[in-house]
């Protein structure tokens, strides 16, 4: 995996609370619908992930909306509409390889969800 | 191919529409012009299940000719009309009402009557025979005004017309010739246990009685006097001694007859004349009748492979092995039942306590059997059957095969034993091979099953066989065995549910602690978690939102609201029974006007408003809760609603109060979640309109209270509820109602309706009443206090949640700003909102 990051600007999107745990929430990022999620894991850790909210199938903005969890190790959200799991890691659709949702870097900053102007690029 | 063949068909019995059925099946149908005459007012039912006609009285219950299977297949089908000639040489067929059809091939199904011996008196009036609806329809008139009721002929169908007279309230008589009851399928100590069985049950049984003259009766309609000097009184009689060819047809045109009647055919099912073949009741083969579907079923089918030359079944014979269920008491009669084979040996096992009899007939050397008879439990019919058929060899001490076992282990028959030709199901003609190659092929229960081969779907005698089968086949190819919840849980939802319930597990993460199969690395995912929230709520019935289960919750769930395409949702206030004020629906309008909600009446009697933005559903919630509506739960797999019609309060049919039924009901189980929605309705007389047979749990209102309906089902696979209890009074009622919802949500799979829940149930309704009702499992006051603690803990999910302004921030839609989704665009349709298309949006805004 080859991961080709720009431009290292971090922008503050909310606070840690805001976010409930294992939920995810949507969020405007360089006037784009963004959908981070907050996912714990049972030894504690806790982890970010951003995708598109766009859901490539039901062409409206509901990924945020859809239920965490895992499938063979990835960690994936599920499409509250139609179901289609989405690897949070490389927004690749677990149901259709050819479908890719945008993944964006986020993390931790004390208790601020901290976002960066960059998309990565994971291939 | 010019010309079509004209093929008239005359009869439309349940043989001659299987052939019809068989004919599209071969693929052949078009190449014939069909015309079909049928004597009959209506296209051909089920006439096995005649009796269940009594149910609703309703001939829906067992038609077998789906509306369109005529027009699709371009059939003619003429109804109240019967043939009366057929002439041969000029290859005509003319019909009562004067119609004339030319044919090149004729298909004669016209089956058999009910013989009345010439008894002195037999044409008087209020006596009967049972073997059409417009039968059924006139004993139940003459019952009305009756008290007592007798049938003559004490054998399968005797008894079952017995039966029906008992269900319409008459004190019932069975006057039999013989000196035993079915004479013919059962020894004589079967035929004393049957007898025993059945006068415990309320019926007098007369043997040994010759029926000489009917007259004038003193204290009843009828007086019969018997040859031995005997008289019995009684207001209606039903003939049942034996049926006889409808050969006149054949006769008139001089086809060759059996010495007693029936028309004679070979193995392609033709008679003496090359254009005509004879099928079900009337043919007579091998100098035998065979007064059984299966064997009518398998003539039908020669007769297609014949006709159409596609294939080479021929009809050889019938194995006439019954089991049925008469009386509720069990009876099967296998093969050489009285063990009239020269040599042969028998096995009896009699239990009084019971009142169980079993018998069978084996070998000189015990290695084959030749025969059984059942008495009281037939549970091995099934195996028996298949030893006898398929001369399987029995295991070294064959009376083990009736004994009853003390270790508990099943009866019988290693399915691995089975040769693949072994016929399971008879009346369907499905064999091994047949049920193996489905499961094969993805089937995996018997509701499947069932819908894919129609195994099972006839007497029902071979469910439990063809279940074994079933199951022995998913548990080899070791995949579909696997009723794993999901890669997190190695258990089904019922296991899951007791595991929840008997260590009173509160949390998701405490249940994946001590139960998930990845401990340490999983976190669930979207099959388990709604499953363990939907759990949770029937245990413990804390709020959807609650800090602990809120993750768990589908989108629905979590937005109290159904998401729609846009991802706007819908909004359903609770409206009991339908019934609403004035001012209730001024409300609803304010606030749709107000929010520019596009507004309709849903099929469940209530208003439904669409297009509520996520942010906006507070707001909203907030008017409608304080002008006193509730949550609808339009988004669970919960209680949705319970319809009902106007019932006694206006309608002048009205036997009961079907609305105040209704929004007691509503009222009481509104909230409740289970493992899947769950409808009701109350309708307050028989005319039924409040389609109550199509829910879960429908009721129907009677003079004397409610007959209670289970297992009705709408939607993609349309299922009548079945009739569980009848008359009952409102405590009885309810109480029937909680015990039936909780047993069915600690038993049922993930997203199983009750309907389908009823389909795989082994027992089926049965098995239910005598747990509901007669408590054979020691449950019912677990279930009932089950219930009673989620009735008591009820709380309006919205109500609460606008009350608790953490749970309000979760509603906007960005984070971080106050703007709306700007991809949720609407344009005016009938003057009111509708989301636009993708075509007609821009596709700017949409990525953005
Ligand atoms: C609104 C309504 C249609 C209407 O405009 O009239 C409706 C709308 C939906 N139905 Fe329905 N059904 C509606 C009455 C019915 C009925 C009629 C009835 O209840 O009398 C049936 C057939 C009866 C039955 O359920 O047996 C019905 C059979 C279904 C089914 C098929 C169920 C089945 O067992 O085959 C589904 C799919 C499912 O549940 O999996 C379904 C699913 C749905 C969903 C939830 C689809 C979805 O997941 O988005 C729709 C949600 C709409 C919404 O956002 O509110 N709806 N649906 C009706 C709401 C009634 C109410 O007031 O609550
Ligand atoms: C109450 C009852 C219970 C039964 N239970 C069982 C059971 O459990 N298991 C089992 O295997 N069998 C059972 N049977 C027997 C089973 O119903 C028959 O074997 C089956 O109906 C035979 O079908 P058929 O089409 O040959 O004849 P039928 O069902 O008699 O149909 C023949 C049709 O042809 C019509 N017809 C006759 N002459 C003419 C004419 N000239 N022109 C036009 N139409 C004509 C008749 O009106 C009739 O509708 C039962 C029967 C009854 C009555
Ligand atoms: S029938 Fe289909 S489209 Fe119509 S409301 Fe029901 S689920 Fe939706
Ligand atoms: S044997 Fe009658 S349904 Fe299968």
């Amino acid at each position: 995996m080859t991961t080709n990051m720009t431009n290292k600007q971090w922008v503050a999107i909310c606070n840690i609370d805001d976010i409930l745990p294992n939920m995810g929430r949507c969020a405007l990022f360089n006037n784009k619908q963004v959908a981070i999620f907050r996912v714990l894991d049972s030894a504690g850790g806790e982890s970010f992930y951003a995708i598109d909210n766009y859901c490539p199938f039901s062409h409206a903005n509901t990924l945020s909306r859809g239920i965490t969890g895992n499938i063979d190790g990835k960690t994936v959200i599920s499409s509250p509409l139609y179901k289609q799991h989405f690897d949070l890691l490389t927004g690749i659709c677990l149901e259709d390889k050819n479908v890719k949702v945008n993944t964006y870097p986020v993390r931790l900053d004390g208790h601020a969800v901290l976002m960066s102007e960059a998309t990565i690029n994971v291939s | 191919m010019s010309a079509k063949i004209k093929l008239v068909v005359i009869g439309n019995g349940p043989v001659g529409h299987n052939f019809l059925e068989y004919l599209v099946e071969s693929g052949n149908s078009c190449q014939y012009q069909v015309t079909v005459f049928g004597e009959e007012p209506l296209p051909a039912y089920d006439r096995v299940h005649l009796t269940a006609w009594f149910k609703n009285q309703d001939v829906a219950d067992i038609n077998m000719v789906s509306e369109d299977f005529y027009p699709k297949n371009n059939f003619i089908l003429h109804t109240g009309d019967k043939v009366i000639n057929i002439d041969r040489t000029k290859k005509l067929v003319t019909s009562a009402s004067g119609m004339k059809v030319h044919y090149d091939k004729i298909i004669l199904a016209t089956g058999s009557f009910p013989f009345v011996p010439p008894v002195h008196g037999h044409q008087r009036d209020n006596i009967f025979v049972y073997r059409t609806i417009e039968d059924l329809e006139k004993i139940t008139a003459a019952a009305k005004t009756a008290k007592i009721g007798t049938v003559i002929g004490g054998g399968l169908l005797g008894l079952e017309a017995a039966k029906a007279l008992m269900d319409l309230g008459l004190k019932t008589h069975v006057v039999e010739f013989a000196p035993r009851l079915m004479a013919v399928q059962v020894d004589d100590g079967g035929g004393a246990m049957l007898r025993k069985k059945i006068q415990d049950l309320g019926v007098s049984v007369h043997t040994q009685k010759n029926t000489q003259n009917i007259s004038d009766g003193d204290t009843a309609v009828h007086k019969m006097s018997f040859a031995d000097g005997e008289i019995l009184e009684t207001d209606i009689i039903v003939f049942s001694a034996g049926i006889r060819p409808r050969d006149e047809l054949a006769r008139q045109a001089e086809l060759s007859m059996g010495e007693r009647g029936g028309v004679i055919i070979n193995n392609n099912c033709l008679t003496s004349n090359q254009d005509i073949y004879a099928i079900g009741e009337v043919a007579l083969w091998n100098n035998k009748i065979f007064g059984l579907i299966a064997p009518g079923n398998a003539m039908a089918h020669a007769a297609v492979d014949h006709l159409t030359g596609t294939g080479t079944s021929e009809f050889t014979g019938a194995d006439m092995s019954t089991k049925l269920k008469l009386m509720g008491v069990d009876v099967a009669s296998i093969g050489d039942a009285h063990g009239n084979t020269p040599n042969s040996r028998s096995y009896t096992y009699v239990n009084d306590r019971e009142e169980v009899y079993k018998k069978i007939v084996v070998s000189e050397d015990d290695k084959y059997l030749l025969g059984a008879v059942l008495i009281g439990d037939a549970a091995e019919y099934g195996s028996l059957l298949q030893f006898m058929l398929n001369k399987m060899e029995l295991p070294s001490e064959p009376e083990g095969l009736i004994l009853p076992r003390v270790d508990g282990s099943s009866s019988g028959i290693g399915i691995d034993a089975l040769p693949d030709s072994a016929v399971l199901c008879s009346c369907m003609n499905v064999s091994k091979a047949d049920v193996v190659e489905t499961v094969q092929a993805g089937a995996c229960d018997m509701a499947a099953i069932k819908s894919c081969t129609k195994a099972a779907t006839g007497c029902g005698g071979c469910t439990a066989l063809v279940t074994q089968v079933l199951n022995n086949e998913l548990e080899k190819q070791g995949v579909e065995v696997n009723t794993d919840l999901c890669q997190h849980f190695s258990y089904t939802r019922q296991d899951l549910y007791n595991l929840v319930r008997i260590e009173k597990i509160k949390s998701f993460d405490e249940l994946l602690e001590k139960h998930g199969s990845q401990s340490g690395t999983g976190l669930g995912c979207d099959i388990c978690k709604p499953t363990a929230a939907s759990i949770l709520a029937s245990c413990w019935n804390d709020h959807v939102l609650d800090e602990k289960l809120h993750s768990l919750q589908d989108t629905n769930d979590y937005y109290l609201g159904n998401m729609q395409k846009d991802g706007t949702y819908s909004i359903v206030p609770r409206i009991p029974g339908g019934e609403i004020t004035p001012d209730g629906l001024i409300v609803l309008g304010e606030v749709a006007k107000k929010y520019n909600l596009y507004t309709k009446i849903t099929g469940g009697q209530r208003v439904d408003l669409f297009g509520a933005r996520s942010e906006q559903l507070p707001a909203i919630w907030r008017i409608l809760v304080d002008a006193g509506f509730e949550t609808g739960h339009a988004y669970g797999k919960s209680l949705r609603t319970v319809k009902s019609c106007v019932g006694s309060t206006w309608c002048r049919y009205g036997v009961q109060d079907s609305m105040g039924m209704s929004i007691l009901l509503e009222n009481r189980y509104k909230g409740l979640r289970s493992p899947h929605k769950l409808k009701m309705a109350v309708s307050g007389c028989t005319r039924e309109c409040a389609e109550a047979q199509s829910k879960d749990v429908g009721i129907i209102a009677t003079e004397n209270g409610w007959n209670m309906y289970v297992g009705g089902n709408g939607g993609m696979k349309p299922r009548h509820g079945d009739l569980f209890a009848v008359d009952l009074s409102d405590v009885e009622l309810i109480q029937y109602i909680d015990r039936f919802f909780m047993f069915y949500i600690r038993t049922a799979d993930r997203l199983q309706r009750t309907s389908v829940w009823m389909d795989n149930m082994e027992g089926g309704l049965e098995y239910l009443k005598t747990v509901i009702i007669d408590d054979k499992l020691g449950l019912v006051n677990e279930l009932e206090q089950e219930m009673s603690a989620v009735v008591g803990t009820y709380q309006c999910e919205w109500k609460t949640t606008i009350e608790d302004p953490i749970k309000m921030k979760r509603f906007e839609h960005f984070v971080n700003s106050k703007r709306h989704d700007d991809n949720v665009i609407f344009t005016t349709e009938r003057q009111q909102i509708r989301p636009v298309l993708t075509a007609e949006k821009n596709t700017e805004t949409i990525t953005q």
